[in-house]
């Protein structure tokens, strides 16, 4: 069963993996980056390393997204700060 | 030319690391080092979490070089992408306009309780998985979310640049206070208590505490000088 479940995660990981390289919308890119760290996270916690998992779930699905995406922002590849309702 | 040099160069490579792996005894290792480990440390550190009990108290001096290596990779990463003076001065010149309602109200709904699972996770290093490292991550994520819903209303600099000072001043003092003590440098110091509770495991938590306070405010520090 468990060995099941890996197969699966690690398949959508390789999945994700693979939008990484082929979208085109770059935040749409950082997000499947995200991801693969995210499904890293739950293979972790399944092998009995909670502690790999938590750390994995909270750098590399939380913060390096956002680093990744303001580092993107700064370099003026995408625009993050458009507002779609200026007086919200 | 370029691209056999670099097929020369992989095959090499290859070459060598075959050839070292050819001699490892590899399904044999003998772990005498995680076994002895795995045996004593409760006793010796107190520390429920045989994790935290090699992180901060058998490799203590690693964790000071990561929380180095962290500090350096941060100022680097603001330093190279920090604004140009030419840009500032039109960001400051720019009203900021807080988020929508949406993440307004997200972001009040998850910033105590950011807060409160970062701090959780720091303070129950020693006896749940976890610790300074991720909690403090968690610490930055509270911090950085409610930067995104009110950009006007940051954290100022100076706070967030003296907690981080002082909490790696403090991880470097607990360190000398041990070697004042007759131990090793960063040797677990005080009373060990009762395996299991909060209150326990010696200067463990506080080293922990100090991590995660350095970590959080490295990263929220970051991140605020990012999306400016």
């Amino acid at each position: 069963m468990t060995a099941w479940i890996a197969l699966v995660l690690v398949g959508l990981m390789l999945g994700a993996a693979v939008l990484v390289l082929y979208l085109d919308n770059l935040v749409a890119a950082i997000a499947a980056a995200s991801v693969v760290s995210l499904l890293l996270s739950l293979l972790f916690a399944l092998l009995a390393a909670p502690d790999v998992a938590l750390t994995e779930a909270a750098v590399g699905a939380g913060l390096s997204g956002a680093v990744l995406a303001l580092g993107l922002r700064r370099l003026g590849l995408i625009d993050l700060g458009k507002r779609e309702y200026p007086d919200a | 030319m370029h691209k056999l040099a670099s097929l020369l160069f992989a095959i090499g490579l290859a070459a060598l690391l075959i050839g070292l792996a050819a001699q490892l005894p590899l399904g044999m290792t003998p772990m005498v080092v995680g076994q002895a480990i795995l045996e004593q440390a409760p006793g010796e550190t107190g520390s429920a979490n045989i994790v935290t009990s090699v992180v901060l108290a058998y490799r203590g001096i690693d964790t000071l070089g990561e929380l180095a290596i962290l500090f350096a990779a941060a100022t680097v990463a603001g330093l190279v992408l920090a604004p140009s003076i030419h840009a500032e001065s039109r960001l400051r010149a720019k009203p900021r306009h807080d988020a929508g309602l949406v993440l307004r109200a997200g972001s009040d709904l998850l910033f105590p309780l950011l807060l409160s699972v970062g701090f959780y996770i720091v303070l129950h290093g020693h006896l749940t998985p976890g610790g300074g490292f991720q909690g403090g991550v968690v610490l930055a994520a509270a911090f950085f979310v409610s930067f995104l819903a009110r950009p006007a209303r940051q954290p100022s600099h100076v706070g967030i640049v003296l907690i981080e000072a002082l909490a790696g001043a403090s991880f470097i003092g607990i360190g000398l206070a041990a070697l004042l003590g007759g131990g090793a440098f960063l040797q677990p110091v005080l009373d060990k208590g009762t395996l299991g509770q909060l209150v326990s495991a010696g200067s463990l938590p506080l080293l922990y505490l100090a991590v995660g306070l350095k970590v959080g405010a490295e990263l929220s520090g970051l991140l605020a000088h990012l999306a400016e």
